[in-house]
């Protein structure tokens, strides 16, 4: 499915300072019975966004209208259990684009990547300055530049570089995704096919 | 060039690298199940392409369906939705399909080396974590995400950057009431949730030789909970001869020349890893996990940590132990619980059913236990039957329900309720996984029946027999 193109990103961030957040909390199980893409954001985070009769936990941060944009800064192993890519779904239809952490779990990061938020991984100490800034003034503003490879804290002009492969960020400044590239190849691998029995 | 077990597999697949990118990797089986493939389904039907192999894909439904009167209609519209999306996406592109109601039904992790569909050297993807299970059998295998089921479906490939690599032996004999669980969340418990994060591990030593085919998949099952992609375990003797003669499996010239390829899927003298870790055997003890994820585990004997002496964030720590109403510094033995489950892709085969019934026999369910007995498939529960084990779970007071992912990560009724603690033996603690604010213990099967027996958590080996000194 395509998706939006990414190349600089301004905003303001929301803090998640927890470790470990898994994808059980990103988007419960019971969740996940859609046929379709559609409405995954109403369900991120659910069960520390709403009390069980449905109404907002009021401590908790998407509640706060102190905080918002299109960044969320999350604590270190962000992501870890399930493959679900509902949890990626969730991130992007609530309206984030870029996830900040000091360290992602491997499966949800490759779905962000395939479905267009971007895994933002800094070093711990630099996670620490985004929350640190985000406490001091939730109004500041984080720019994260994809051709550039880097993310700056406007406020101090504090910035660190990060990673992803080439081959990824193309697709990503362009909306590509990994279907058009493999319906291209689709000759090699039938040819691959032929001497990999089943 | 020495290389090892997973280089082998890993690179025979690479239809091509691409540059700066990931490699092309050939998918030789895809496991689908109801919920996370229809959104897969539907983009390549909008995209206006077909399934380019369809008989390399396999749907089973496991995840979202009911374990009591499955002969009658999924009571869920949502749930029934999804079902019939399974059934109609598997027709509409000429896939087998295993649904509800078919005999062989059951959890995708279990039913894929039931029927031979899992083989050594191969690969094999399935929209779910898991999948790491099949890698017991010396098969790359892992889990991913709807848009890489949806590549599957296209062009039988994915993109993936291949992973580094990292041993893990133990080594020597386990201890008495010991089991393939308890060997797992002890290296978790070491790693942490995180502590294999980019690697794929190979197990080696002679707790693994040692163990059973079943044993093999329940710890390669459990790999994505140290974050590794997945595990795997070099093929042998016992290996081949659990795959020999099944359904899928190949049979004549075929065999011979499978044969050929599968002897040398092992790891060269002299390859070298990105990391390599080795543990002894004698100090694992029975498991139990005291928080929310599955790092969290300890020696059955043994305290809850305080905060200072674990890695990590104190808060998120404190956190944990706040959800689970455990405080630093408490026993585990004989905490009161609510629940039992006993099931899931990591403990659902025949071997954890004898297991919990060497424990339950001649004794009687604890009333104050509600206890979920649910087998893997249906294959295991006709063993179960067989067995005999059947007439000793009602002996004592306990109920077989029937296959499916059931109480493990409760999209179906089998939902713990809130506040209620449940000793399982699944693969999840997180908040919430096995119903909004339920509280999870993981555990071996044996821990599971002592716990079902007597109501809190037990020690097994009080209540098994032939204790060896020491």
């Amino acid at each position: 499915m395509a998706y939006d193109k990414f190349e600089i990103l301004t905003s303001t961030a929301v803090p998640l300072p927890i470790e470990n957040v898994d994808t059980d909390q990103i988007i419960p199980a019971r969740f996940l019975k859609a046929t379709e893409r559609k409405g995954f954001g109403d369900n991120l985070f659910r069960d520390w966004r709403y009390n069980n009769d449905e109404t907002p936990k009021a401590d908790f941060v998407l509640n706060d209208a102190t905080y918002s944009g299109k960044i969320l800064v999350g604590g270190r192993n962000f992501g870890s259990g399930s493959s679900r890519e509902h949890a990626a779904w969730a991130v992007y239809d609530y309206g984030f684009r870029c996830v900040i952490s000091s360290f992602f779990a491997d499966i949800f990061k490759g779905n962000c990547l395939n479905i267009g938020v971007l895994p933002v991984q800094v070093s711990a100490e630099f996670a620490e300055k985004v929350f640190a800034e985000i406490e001091k003034d939730p109004k500041t503003e984080i720019e994260v530049n994809l051709p550039e490879q880097k993310v700056t804290i406007l406020a101090t002009g504090e910035s660190e570089s990060f990673d992803i492969n080439g081959y990824k960020k193309e697709n990503m400044l362009n909306g590509f995704d990994d279907i058009d590239y493999l319906v291209n190849v689709k000759d090699q691998i039938v040819e691959f096919a032929k001497n990999t029995p089943l | 060039m020495k290389k090892t077990l997973f280089d082998k597999v890993w690179d025979s697949h690479v239809v091509k690298h691409v540059e700066d990118g990931p490699d092309v990797l050939f998918i030789d089986r895809h496991l689908v199940h109801e919920v996370t493939s229809p959104v897969a389904f539907l983009g390549i039907k909008n995209r206006g392409i077909s399934v380019l192999y369809p008989e390399r894909t396999f749907a089973t439904a496991d995840h979202n369906t009911p374990t009591i009167n499955q002969h009658l209609p999924v009571e869920d519209p949502l749930s029934a939705n999804q079902l019939k999306a399974l059934e109609e996406n598997a027709k509409a592109y000429g896939i087998s399909h295993w649904g509800l109601g078919h005999q062989k039904n059951g959890i995708v992790h279990v039913v894929g080396p039931e029927y031979g569909i899992t083989q050594p050297g191969a690969t094999i993807v399935c929209g779910d974590s898991h999948t790491s299970t099949h890698g017991a059998f010396g098969a790359i295998a892992f889990g991913i995400g709807t848009s890489e089921v949806e590549m599957v479906l296209a062009s039988q490939c994915i993109m993936q950057p291949k992973p580094k690599k990292m041993r893990i032996n133990v080594t020597g004999d386990l201890n008495f009431g010991v089991t393939p669980k308890d060997v797992a969340l002890y290296i978790i418990s070491k790693l942490t949730t995180s502590g294999a994060t980019g690697y794929f591990v190979e197990y080696a030593g002679d707790v693994f030789e040692n163990m059973t085919m079943e044993g093999r998949m329940t710890v390669c099952n459990l790999s994505i909970e140290m974050g590794a992609r997945g595990g795997m375990i070099a093929p042998d003797e016992k290996t081949f001869e659990y795959v020999k003669g099944r359904e899928f499996t190949p049979t004549g010239a075929a065999w011979d020349k499978a044969m050929a390829y599968w002897e040398t899927l092992h790891t060269d003298e002299g390859a070298t890893f990105d990391k390599e870790l080795t543990f002894d055997a004698s100090d694992i003890e029975p498991m139990i996990t005291y928080g929310t994820n599955p790092g969290m585990g300890i020696g059955i004997s043994k305290n809850i940590p305080n905060a200072e002496q674990v890695e990590g964030g104190v808060s998120t720590y404190k956190k944990s132990l706040g959800y689970m109403s455990f405080n630093e510094g408490d026993g585990m033995i004989g905490k009161p619980i609510d629940f039992v489950f006993i099931g899931s892709c990591t403990n659902g085969r025949i071997e954890d059913f004898r297991a919990f019934t060497s424990i339950i026999k001649g004794r009687q369910k604890a009333p104050n236990v509600t206890a979920w007995l649910v087998p893997g498939s249906h294959k295991v529960e006709a063993a179960i039957k067989d067995e005999g084990l059947l007439d000793i779970i009602h002996e004592a007071g306990f109920v077989l329900r029937e296959p499916g992912c059931s109480a493990c990560l409760a999209m179906n009724d089998d939902k713990v309720p809130a506040g209620k603690l449940a000793v399982s033996t699944s693969n999840r603690n997180f908040e919430g996984r096995q119903g909004p604010g339920s509280r999870t213990l993981l555990a071996s099967p044996l821990v599971a029946a002592a716990a079902a027996v007597t109501g809190k958590v037990t020690d097994p080996r009080e209540l098994m027999e032939n204790v060896v000194a020491g």
